[in-house]
């Protein structure tokens, strides 16, 4: 079985990679087929662009470069809102000096984009990591949204209801609000661990518990409502504030940070420690892992206290970041965009990353654009939505694109194998 | 129907899969396929089936050219393959399974059941197959599945009848059907041929053999050639079907079981007050047919299953209660019975599966950081150490053959010298080549010190190895025995019969001698009678890939 691979050019083997339809390949071409079709959505909706086709006989050319414009449009918008635009750069330069740039703004708005790319990318990588690496333990967590709400309980408490010098508030936030995910995340595995009950199933029911025990918190004044009818919490002490990394007009704060080095703390842990060996273990077979003297019982619930974890640090990023106080709808979609980013991120903590920056950054883009271009902002939904249907379907986009049909099985496998893994 | 294969070439890339094969299958004829896993058996019968395409080469049936370009021309053709793993819906009765695909209707739409009911009675009646048509495919035995399998393919008029390892999830007492129906079926003008790496089940039914190796038609044979022939063309050298080994020396105890009992979920008891020892330096052999107790008594020895009652004793500490990692940590060595169900993790590289039950301890884990280079260190020794064919150790163990992940799986577990080494069905579904690498491996654990524990199906296989024979029936010991003992001895303690009626019992201590039984070709037959759910699990063999 001796396979002789010949010496081929470095380009050449590079085009191999790609024919082969390896499974960065196959992403960035979904995140492409998306962005094509996305783009053709756009214009055949805006009416002006339909108003042209309706001409087309008398300016053919018209309604072409119309449709063209308002697509391409979009996606300029969208870059200039989350990455950099360069008006700003041209503004930068036109001032006197370098100091009146600074004190006027002119130099923090040319990072303004990416900044705000950052913010929204924070949470989505510290829920995508909440069930990217139950994923490999072989666990499919639905429960971000019920680990986000515990943690954001917690956080916004230890926010208002305590005080504490300011370096040493802000810190026992965050962790207060990684332990309120990390119970919720627990209660979860222990459920499973014991009783054999499912963690789709009970991940999904306690996203309704813990939403309807929030708004419970929230009616009752002795509980966590702030004075008046709102159901809101009070504001949280500016103590505890994650600070932010550039100076009061970029709003990217320590957040980021800490979900970067979240990303790296679930690399480490999966690729570098025995705890991660036998979470890998354990989601590839769980029965060799048994019978190799693992205990798969404590891993389900070590896997999900620390994914529970993850996902309440989310949510201590988003009270302390920016919220400043919870609301009775302030986990939103993070549970549902949570399982977007990890399957787009292929279940890995580096994939996630990328992930999570892209769906920050069209999430970052998307209030500019529909101010500018009048396409609803939820084009950026519809894209999002586009991007995940097409990775996963690698089949789909090997055959648009004529790919080679080896390898690149691992992401039917995440879909397929979520369920009853 | 007369089938010829000519110059048939097959690449994957690089590999020459099927080169250049040439084969005449005679009408009413067995004609088997011999080879080691990987030899390209499975490969040439894919292109005749029309799953594969051939790169070179043509098929003629009754000496017209014919292009098979799917398994439907093939079916057309008159060509009918019965999968390793089997193609069936569980939940689907057999008239439903026989029927599918090719569903005949009656006016409006409606299924005509009645017909695919007869038929199968029909099929069932002339080759005595004795299928019932309206059981539930899930309720089956492996071997009824089997022949729900051989009904498919003859209800749509096969002539010839391809079969892919047909008894490598059989129970002997199955096989033994099996060859009946294969009898029948030539008898019938219907060609088979019979793809095997078993030497015996080749010489047992066969009518002509082609072996084949590394993708060539190395050689035909006549059924009355030898074992060793047919082992030595098949592996391109010669091979030591039974290995030598010299006389035990047997040490302390190391493991003393005490009145093992071991029950399931539901009550049954599978292992029944069970006592035994095993002594450092020798080999103790479980003979039985498989479903007696066997898998049950391995799993709860390594902690895997609830012991009901009795003691466990390893190195005269009691382990009674102690967890699977800690029975490894005190020495344990185990080959479970499924490889890739319970040995290893198909996904995860072959240096990580070399290190899966051990990867907590130094040097391998220092707290809870993994030393990467020290688990890269050991694969790099332990892969030429066994022998292990890979391109890398970085390769998912998966995608391995057989024979190799088997290796892999003694390199981990004799590769930290266990006190005491627990091997259930070592060589299952393994070539020749291999099972004597398998066996040698095992005897020098046991001359370097180990008390060896032996479980397997194969009564040769416990021959070849065992210092001492320990004969299993639904959960009891019925006699313990030398290697000297006759076959015919061994087959009475297997049914069931005790010490008594089987003659007199040896005494329990390692024999004066160790291969004048080795030679007698019988598998563990006698006992066959009743159903063992062990084998109802379809999978666990692999051929090649």
């Amino acid at each position: 079985m001796s396979e002789q691979v010949p010496h081929r050019p470095f380009w050449k083997k590079a085009l191999f990679a790609v024919m082969e339809g390896n499974v960065v390949t196959v992403t960035v071409l979904a995140i492409f087929t998306a962005m094509v079709i996305g783009g053709l959505l756009t214009a055949f909706t805006n009416t002006a662009v339909l108003n042209a086709w309706g001409v087309f006989f008398s300016s053919p050319w018209h309604a072409i470069n119309l449709a063209w414009d308002t697509a391409i449009g979009v996606y300029i918008e969208l870059f200039e809102g989350s990455i950099f635009s360069p008006h700003t750069i041209a503004q930068l330069f036109q001032q006197a000096s370098m100091s009146t740039a600074l004190h006027d703004g002119y130099l923090s708005s040319v990072f303004t984009p990416i900044s705000n790319t950052c913010l929204q990318a924070t949470p989505l990588l510290l829920t995508g990591l909440a069930v990217a690496l139950p994923y490999q333990a072989g666990l499919f967590n639905i429960g971000g949204e019920s680990q986000w709400i515990g943690g954001a309980i917690v956080a916004t408490y230890l926010g208002y209801g305590v005080s504490m010098p300011p370096g040493i508030h802000v810190i026992v936030c965050v962790l207060g609000g990684c332990v309120g995910g990390a119970v919720v995340g627990g209660a979860v595995g222990l459920l499973k661990a014991t009783t054999g009950a499912h963690e789709v199933i009970v991940t999904i029911m306690l996203n309704y518990i813990m939403a309807d025990f929030l708004a419970y918190l929230l009616s009752f004044h002795y509980l966590m409502q702030a004075p008046g009818v709102n159901p809101i919490s009070p504001n949280i002490d500016s103590d505890s504030y994650l600070p932010h990394l550039f100076g009061p007009s970029l709003y990217v704060n320590v957040g980021f940070l800490i979900s970067l080095a979240a990303a790296v703390f679930v690399w480490w842990l999966l690729t570098r420690t025995t705890t991660g060996f036998e979470f890998r273990a354990i989601g590839k077979n769980p029965s060799a892992a048994r019978v190799a003297g693992v205990n798969v019982e404590r891993n389900w619930v070590l896997v999900m206290v620390v994914a529970g974890g993850l996902a309440g640090l989310a949510a201590a990023a988003v009270i302390q970041g920016t919220d400043f106080q919870l609301t009775g709808t302030a986990y939103g979609t993070y549970g549902i965009d949570a399982i977007t980013v990890a399957l787009l991120g292929r279940g890995k903590p580096g994939g996630v990353v990328w992930a999570a920056l892209l769906f920050g950054a069209l999430y970052a883009g998307a209030p500019g654009m529909e101010s500018i271009t009048g396409t609803p902002g939820s084009i950026v939904d519809v894209l999002q939505a586009l991007i995940v249907m097409f990775v996963a379907a690698p089949p789909l986009i090997r055959a648009v694109y004529r790919l080679r049909t080896t390898r690149a099985a691992g992401v039917s496998q995440v879909l397929s194998k979520g369920w009853n893994a | 129907m007369e089938l010829e294969l000519k110059g048939i070439t097959k690449r994957f890339g690089s590999l020459v899969a099927n080169d250049g094969i040439d084969l005449v299958v005679a009408p009413g004829q067995v004609h088997a396929l011999l080879g080691e896993n990987g030899a390209g058996k499975s490969t040439l019968m894919n292109v005749l089936f029309g799953l594969l395409q051939p790169d070179n080469g043509e098929i003629l049936i009754d000496h017209k050219k014919v292009t098979i370009h799917s398994p439907n021309d093939a079916i057309a053709a008159g060509i009918g393959m019965v999968h390793q793993h089997f193609m069936l819906v569980p939940v689907f009765t057999v008239a439903e399974n026989v029927t599918l695909g090719h569903e005949e209707t009656r006016p409006g739409g409606l299924l005509d059941r009645r017909k695919a009911r007869a038929d199968v009675r029909e099929l069932s009646r002339r080759y005595g197959l004795e299928v019932d048509p309206d059981a539930l495919v899930e309720n089956l035995p492996v071997g009824i599945q089997q022949r729900v399998e051989i009904v498919k393919a003859l209800v749509r008029n096969a002539n010839v009848l391809i079969l892919d390892e047909p008894t490598a999830v059989l129970t002997p007492a199955e096989t033994q059907d099996l060859f009946r129906i294969i009898r029948e079926l030539k008898a019938g003008g219907t060609s088979i041929i019979f793809i095997s790496h078993k030497l015996k089940e080749v010489q047992a039914i066969a009518d002509t053999i082609s072996v084949l190796r590394r993708g060539k038609v190395v050689g035909q044979a006549a059924p009355t050639a030898t074992e060793d022939q047919l082992a030595a063309l098949m592996v391109g050298r010669d091979v030591q079907l039974v290995v030598s080994k010299d006389p035990a020396k047997p040490a302390d105890v190391v493991l003393a079981v005490d009145g093992l009992t071991v029950t399931d979920e539901t009550g049954r008891i599978w292992v029944n007050d069970l006592s035994f020892d095993v002594r450092g330096g020798e080999i103790l052999g479980f003979a039985g047919v498989q479903g007696n107790g066997q898998t049950e008594l391995c799993e709860a020895l390594m902690g895997l299953r609830p012991i009901a009652a009795g003691q466990i004793t390893l190195n005269s500490r009691d382990i009674t209660h102690a967890t699977p990692r800690r029975r490894l940590h005190s020495g344990i060595g185990y080959i479970p019975e499924d490889r890739q169900e319970d040995g290893l993790i198909g996904a995860f590289t072959v240096a990580e599966n070399m290190v899966l039950d051990v990867y907590d301890r130094k040097p391998y884990a220092s707290g809870i950081r993994l030393n990467l280079g020290a688990i890269e260190k050991n694969a790099a020794e332990r892969i030429p150490e066994f022998d292990v064919r890979t391109t890398s150790a970085d390769n998912p163990v998966g995608t391995l053959s057989g024979g190799n992940q088997q290796k892999v799986i003694l390199a981990r577990e004799l590769g930290h010298e266990p006190k005491l080494l627990i091997a259930s069905q070592p060589t299952r579904g393994l070539d020749v080549g291999s099972i004597e690498f398998v066996h040698k491996r095992i005897v020098a654990a046991r001359d370097g010190g180990a008390a060896v524990m032996i479980v397997s199906a194969e009564l040769d296989e416990i021959y070849a190895l065992a210092d001492r024979i320990a004969v299993m029936y639904e959960g009891r010991i019925t006699g313990f025995r030398p290697p000297t003992v006759p076959v015919e001895e061994l087959g009475k303690l297997m049914a069931g019969s005790t010490d008594a009626e089987a003659g007199a019992p040896g005494p329990p201590g390692p024999p004066p001698s160790q291969r004048a039984a080795a030679a007698s070709g019988l598998r563990s037959d006698e006992g066959a009678t009743r159903e063992d759910t062990a084998s109802k699990r379809p999978g666990g063999e692999e051929g090649e890939k």
